[in-house]
């Protein structure tokens, strides 16, 4: 396929997220006016950090006047899951791919978007990444914006009906390859079950949900790693 | 002491940006160690999945249309739909339900009116 041709498909595997993150975003606006924020200034966070977690962690250290070292380390903390994904896609790219592909590319890595470029059989192109994003920071971007100018303009029941696409579109990411490959599918029964205990179990459910992620992506995919590891001819189709 | 807002925004973008680059720029080569590559296999459908349940349960405003949704792209997913009806088909099937676990209010005014005949 052409770059063009990737970048079309890439777009439209964005309509679902940019729809969804239009609706989450929204909240994320009225927060950050909540914060003090102007609508320009929180549609230019959301454009340049495209970040759910990070971006309500950072406006609520503003809104209480936090110093500029706290909201480094809040985001580095709030942001560190996307580390693994980074390092992951790096081995979905051709390693002949340029620096300035790879620091674009980085650029646009959220859990959504990562999650539909990962769903690309074969080396990853680039372009589909970035027309997936082009189309999904509008929503976001939009929706930031909407929401702190115009606070909740969405129905409730339009609002849950989008957000729940985000997750519909990571189900359409793992299943399939749980559907290949028989370690895949117990390790995602493991980490809906581990997930689900690490919410309601006393001591650990304090831990915020992006240290959650981290910790027990970061276990259940070592554990396997060490014990199952990949064959060398499922490695050479991926 | 009074924060600019633009450096805190420089702030939060400078290190958000850090943390996706540096791994994609640091490891330009394809990876040999048999563990570590099957690590970076495995991550992805492992973190995919921890942010999905049980937190679809609470995206929605009701659990039941959350659940349906969850399991019915589940099958979808399964019998080979792609990413996009996926994702539409878990919106519409939630937005259906709560039309019947939260009514709109006019429905729930003709019921009642409909109960008083």
């Amino acid at each position: 396929m052409s770059n063009k041709q990737w970048f079309l498909k890439g777009m439209r595997a964005g309509v679902p997220i940019c729809l969804g993150y239009f609706a989450v975003s929204i909240a994320l606006g009225i927060t950050a006016k909540g914060a003090g924020i102007t609508a320009l200034q929180a549609a230019i966070t959301s454009l340049l950090i495209n970040a759910s977690a990070g971006e309500y962690a950072g406006f609520s250290l503003i809104a209480v006047g936090a110093s500029y070292v706290e909201v480094l380390l809040m985001e580095a903390v709030a942001n560190a899951r996307y580390l693994l994904m980074s390092a992951s896609l790096s081995q979905k790219l051709n390693p002949k791919t340029k620096l300035w592909q790879r620091l674009l590319l980085g650029f646009t890595v959220t859990d959504e978007i990562f999650g539909a470029s990962i769903s690309i059989d074969g080396y990853l192109s680039p372009c589909f990444t970035y027309g997936a994003f082009v189309v999904a920071t509008a929503g976001w971007t939009s929706g930031t914006f909407i929401g702190a100018v115009l606070g909740d303009v969405l129905p409730l029941r339009l609002m849950s009906a989008l957000a729940v696409g985000l997750y519909g579109m990571f189900i359409s990411v793992f299943i399939p390859e749980a559907k290949k490959n028989k370690i895949v599918a117990a390790l995602v029964a493991i980490s809906f079950a581990a997930s689900f205990a690490f919410e309601k179990l006393p001591f650990v459910r304090d831990i915020s949900s992006g240290i959650r992620v981290i910790i027990l992506t970061v276990v259940i995919s070592l554990v396997a790693a060490i014990f199952f590891p990949v064959k060398e001819a499922s490695e050479n189709d991926t | 002491m009074t924060h600019n807002i633009f450096i805190y925004i420089a702030c939060m973008a400078g290190v958000t940006f850090l943390i996706r680059v540096l791994p994609l720029t640091l490891i330009r080569k394809e990876i040999k160690n048999k563990t570590v590559r099957s690590f970076l296999y495995y991550v992805p459908y492992v973190t995919l999945a921890v942010m999905t349940f049980p937190a679809i349960l609470s995206a929605t405003q009701s659990p039941i249309a959350a659940a349906v949704a969850l399991i019915a792209a589940i099958a979808l997913a399964y019998f080979g739909r792609g990413l996009f009806f996926v994702a539409v088909s878990a919106c519409v099937i939630v937005f259906v339900l709560e039309l019947f676990t939260n009514p709109p209010l006019f429905i729930v005014n003709m019921f009642s009116a409909s109960i008083c005949f």
